[in-house]
């Protein structure tokens, strides 16, 4: 079956992938909470508007926020209830901040709206058609990035020669996507198949790491089109970075500050894959997700089928509970994942693992930087780690930027393998987010000052037409005594009132603009 | 709200003391060929290096608010006091030996900002230091095989710290030139290569016993490029590069210019190649950059060696070179994945 | 000695001759320095450095009138840019405590409000919207928060609410650095 060849990337790791810790058992069916707290941001671009009031009553799938710009996407109530509240609340998120959501209050029924129709001749259905329904479904690419899949796969007319599916997970830990695809692999083909309509691509490559050797097999038996390949790729970190994967299939690096669909190529997640099927095949808003609850502090750790909007704490204490305390917990995997001050936040589109970690290692002091050059070794983007570093500590961003700051993919493979133990990608996170603050404020006081320069025209402007009008008035005035009589005394009378008219005129119009 | 923690929230077990400690394992080789040419003096000058760089540099972490500990036990300090201390000729007197460290460690090391901040490598900033203020004892070094090398331990410390002479010893008796400044004076006094050799140097080499200790520091820095601990880029575009210019030069006139293998084999070449060089902090840090550091300080020592002033030149081309790293780092930035052919 | 003085006569000729033709070459053609500075400034027209607005401030930089450590809004980012862009020390903030002050919007309580249009004509950007006897409200987007039109409020009803960060502004601290002091730089 493989007859593509494996062009590997530079750097990347062998990790321990401690992932039969979550697979023993199957994924555990959907469980309905009391209480869902719907986060209006779940996505890349802008956040969802509310078409709903506090005190509505809503059904399952129903719209409850609407995209608001192209680069958005709908949100749907993921159980029936009553909204009880639209407001911040405490989000998953690194920065601990409180974000828009709706809250929900379910009344156990999990009544279903009433549903789009199923396209069940996608085959011949116009893609835009298709896109539409991906669109109005809240569909978002599941392999952690959360870019609103209608506008990826929307290739406004560029060639796509390759559809890939990634179903590497190579994350340490995650295994939601393995046992999708031990579960639902001819779902996952179908949605391969209905993307590969939309884009037009000509064959589909599945990149799956070696160390899913039953996924390998339900996906093999589950392949019924000669166009879509499995493609095995050895177990290494990070063989499922999007760009990675691209080069490891076809051996083509996608350009620095390109993207895939610019060399022909289109890349998604096995989840989205599913969540396509059913918004096509069902006319199934999306409005729940496979999620690995794993980690040595729970009792049963397993995969999960949880709607979104469910509390973290209330999910681990159904499913599995804790066996030991729980010192740290991480929202995603070990290497990407931003850890979590509470577990009482929502899981959301993108939350593909929670890991609840009894022992964690001790933090140690990090040392200076010795530049060994351990990290350039392992930089999947083939970047300058300790240069980058250097730079970003001293504030020093332009310098930054010239060394390709924002190729990085902050994997985590520098920090990991650094002696110095320096929290490498914290820096260069801090440096991104600088270098976009200082964007931001550039617009702002490029706007402050054309809107005050704007302001100094008009007041002067407004000051030179009062000016223009006093003139004028003179003007008037002094035209008008060449009209009258030639007595000399009624001429100086006349002359004295227009003198005084004069002046009144002046007085009038000083008063005007204030 | 505690301190942030960023992902990755797991390690590997490398370390900077790791590191340190496996090159000072990779030291002991050569270490033991010295000692076994030149006897105890080497022992005593390696603990008077050792104890002063540690000393010095505990007392300035102090003095400038650091935590001494951490910085102290990562054994960089170690690691300078003893190239240093290899470099140097035995039964030199022992306050220059300290002197030499003390300045390594505080001017070389601390007063640029500590371990990672400083341009310079510290070993030959005390080493260029020495050299310059104490010519006479840094060319005095003592016979191989001979009574100097078969002092004792209490000998040896009387005469590097007291300045007493073993009985019946003299200085003009223990001292006799090495083989690089012995080809040195005598090209200078244009005498020819085959008269000074007249069984080659390769034997020449080889009968002084200094080629061992090379032999032994290659060694060494082969186990350490095959622990992955270094880069082979340095050592090997530096030795590339000073057998090409000196086999060069021997090419033309054999007579007046010598071999490639007497290059290779003879003063700090072999020690500077794999330890001094592949300095990370001082070194440059891109992979095309590497290889170009290398092979210039090899010209370096070519050039130096048969023009220059000095017998060995080591010292001054690493420390030229540390001066270009950054520069050549800045022209020799690797092709981002995705950015132009 | 004639010479010695007619070779360096010659060689002071070649490379005056040859500086000037480089100087005229290779000229730049650049902003003029004002332009530089303002682009730097943060353009609150608050007149806390004591000229009235940043382009006049600029220009007392540009003319050696001002020192460049008299910008709050700026902070010390604004300082140093100065201090790199004119080659000159960077040096302490004129007012400290100003500059740590974080970026705040006015809101006006428009139950308070009496719509006598001072505000309006205080605003430096125009970013209050109103007329005479109506009702006035700042434009959010638009404030600078150089709360020049405090003082002219007869009622007082003019409030400078701090910026709260959300999750697109959010910026992650450096490490061993509490992320809330450095979310308000």
């Amino acid at each position: 079956m493989a007859n593509v060849s494996i062009h590997d990337f530079h750097g990347g790791l062998i990790l321990d992938d401690h992932k039969a810790l979550s697979t023993q058992h199957p994924i555990a069916p959907v469980y309905l909470p009391k209480t869902l707290v719907v986060p209006l941001q779940q996505h890349i671009g802008q956040i969802a508007e509310p078409c709903v009031k506090v005190g509505d009553h809503v059904l399952k799938g129903q719209l409850i926020a609407k995209a608001s710009e192209y680069v958005s996407a709908n949100i749907h109530a993921p159980s029936s209830g009553t909204v009880t509240s639209i407001d911040e609340q405490p989000i998953a998120h690194p920065s601990g901040l409180n974000a828009l959501c709706i809250s929900i209050e379910c009344d156990g029924k999990d009544t279903w709206t009433n549903l789009p129709e199923a396209i069940g001749d996608w085959e011949t259905t116009e893609p835009q058609l298709l896109r539409d329904r991906l669109r109005q479904s809240g569909i978002v690419g599941l392999g952690g990035a959360v870019f609103p899949t209608a506008v990826k796969t929307n290739t406004q007319n560029k060639p796509v020669d390759t559809l890939i599916l990634n179903a590497s997970e190579c994350e340490p830990y995650i295994t939601c996507d393995d046992m999708l695809m031990r579960t639902d692999p001819e779902k996952i083909m179908t949605g391969a198949k209905i993307l590969q309509h939309i884009v037009g691509a000509k064959k589909i490559l599945i990149g799956i790491e070696e160390n899913k050797p039953q996924a390998i097999k339900a996906l093999r038996n589950a392949i019924n089109h000669t166009d879509i390949e499995i493609v095995v790729v050895p177990n290494k970190y990070p063989s499922g970075g999007e760009k990675q994967l691209i080069h490891l299939l076809t051996g083509i690096e996608v350009p620095s500050q390109g993207l895939p669909i610019d060399v022909g190529i289109l890349c998604q997640n096995v989840g989205t894959c599913v969540a396509v099927a059913d918004a096509i095949l069902e006319g199934k808003p999306f409005i729940d997700r496979v999620v690995t609850l794993t980690g040595d502090a729970l009792a049963k750790p397993q995969n999960v089928r949880a709607l979104i909007g469910t509390s973290i704490h209330e999910l681990i204490e159904h499913h599995s509970g804790f066996a030991k305390a729980c010192q740290r917990t991480l929202m995603g995997g070990p290497m990407m994942g931003f850890s979590l001050p509470d577990i009482d936040r929502p899981i959301a589109k993108g939350s593909n693992c929670i890991l609840s970690l009894h022992e964690v290692e001790p933090t140690q002091e990090p040392q200076p930087c010795i530049r060994c050059g351990e990290c350039v070794k392992v930089c999947p983007a083939l970047l300058l780690p300790q240069q980058l570093y250097w730079y970003a500590k001293s504030h020093n961003f332009d310098q930054a930027q010239d060394h390709h700051l924002f190729d990085c993919i902050e994997c985590g493979c520098c920090a990991h393998v650094c002696p110095s133990k320096i929290p490498l990608v914290q820096y260069y996170r801090f440096a991104k987010t600088e270098i976009w603050a200082s964007e931001r404020e550039k617009q702002q006081s490029d706007l402050a000052r054309r809107r005050h320069e704007f302001r100094d025209a008009r007041l002067a402007r407004l000051e030179a037409e009062r000016k223009a009008r006093l003139r004028k008035k003179k003007e008037v005035l002094e035209s008008k005594p060449k009209a009258t009589g030639d007595d000399p005394k009624k001429a100086a009378i006349e002359a004295a009132m227009k003198r005084v008219a004069a002046k009144k005129a002046a007085q009038a119009a000083e008063d005007k603009p204030s | 709200m505690s301190a942030m923690i960023s992902s990755p929230h797991q390690h590997d077990s490398n370390s900077v003391q790791r590191i340190m400690a496996t090159v000072l394992l990779a030291l002991i080789p050569g270490i033991t060929a010295l000692v076994w040419l030149l006897g105890n003096g080497v022992i005593i000058n390696l603990g008077i290096a050792i104890v002063s760089a540690l000393l010095s540099e505990w007392v300035f972490l102090r003095f400038r608010g650091r935590n001494p500990v951490s910085a102290v036990s990562d054994f960089s300090a170690v690691l300078t006091a003893v190239l240093l201390a290899l470099a140097l000729p035995p039964l030199m007197p022992a306050w220059q030996v300290a002197l030499g460290t003390i300045f390594a460690i505080v001017v070389g090391k601390q007063l640029f900002g500590g371990i990672g901040n400083n341009p310079f490598n510290p070993a030959m900033l005390g080493y260029a230091l020495l050299l310059i203020s104490f010519p006479a004892s840094m060319s005095q070094w003592i016979q191989p095989q001979s009574a100097a090398s078969n002092l004792d331990i209490a000998q040896a410390w009387q005469l590097a710290v007291d300045g007493v002479m073993p009985a019946a010893m003299a200085w003009d008796s223990m001292t006799g030139a090495t083989p690089l400044s012995e080809v040195r004076e005598g090209l200078l006094q244009h005498n020819m290569l085959s008269e000074l050799h007249p069984d080659g140097s390769w034997s020449a080499l080889m009968s002084s016993g200094w080629a061992w200790v090379a032999l032994a520091y290659l060694a060494g820095g082969a186990f350490l490029i095959l622990k992955g601990i270094m880069s082979w880029r340095i050592p090997l575009s530096l030795l590339a590069s000073v057998t090409v210019v000196s086999g060069l030069l021997w090419l033309i006139d054999s007579n007046q210019f010598a071999s490639p293998l007497f290059h290779l084999l003879s003063g700090a070449v072999m020690l500077g190649a794999f330890f001094i060089a592949t300095d990370p902090v001082s070194a440059s840090t891109t992979p095309k950059g590497q290889l170009i550091f290398g092979a210039l300080i090899g010209l370096f020592i070519v050039i130096i060696r048969t023009w220059g002033g000095y017998p060995d030149a080591v010292a001054f081309s690493v420390l030229l070179l540390n001066m270009a790293a950054p520069t050549i780092d800045y022209y020799t930035q690797p092709r981002v994945f995705g950015g132009e052919r | 000695m004639l010479s010695g003085i007619i070779t360096l006569t010659a060689l002071s000729l070649i490379f005056g001759l040859l500086l000037g033709y480089s100087a005229i070459r290779f000229r730049v053609e650049g902003d003029p320095i004002a332009d530089q500075i303002d682009a730097l400034l943060p353009q609150t027209q608050c007149g806390q450095c004591s000229y009235a607005g940043c382009r006049p401030y600029a220009e007392a930089i540009a003319n050696g009138e001002a020192e460049i450590n008299r910008c709050p809004p700026g902070g010390e980012v604004t300082m140093i840019a100065l201090a790199e862009l004119l080659g000159r020390d960077p040096m302490p903030l004129e007012d400290e405590e100003a500059a740590a002050k974080p970026k705040a919007v006015a809101i006006i309580i428009e139950k308070d409000c009496i719509g006598c249009t001072l505000c309006i004509q205080a605003c430096p950007v125009d970013a209050i919207l109103g007329a005479a006897k109506q009702m006035h409200t700042v434009i959010e987007a638009e404030c600078t928060g150089c709360e020049l039109c405090i003082p002219p409020c007869p009622v007082e009803c003019i409030d400078m609410v701090p910026i709260k960060d959300t999750t697109d502004t959010w910026r992650w601290p450096l490490p061993n650095q509490n992320s809330a002091e450095v979310s308000h730089g």
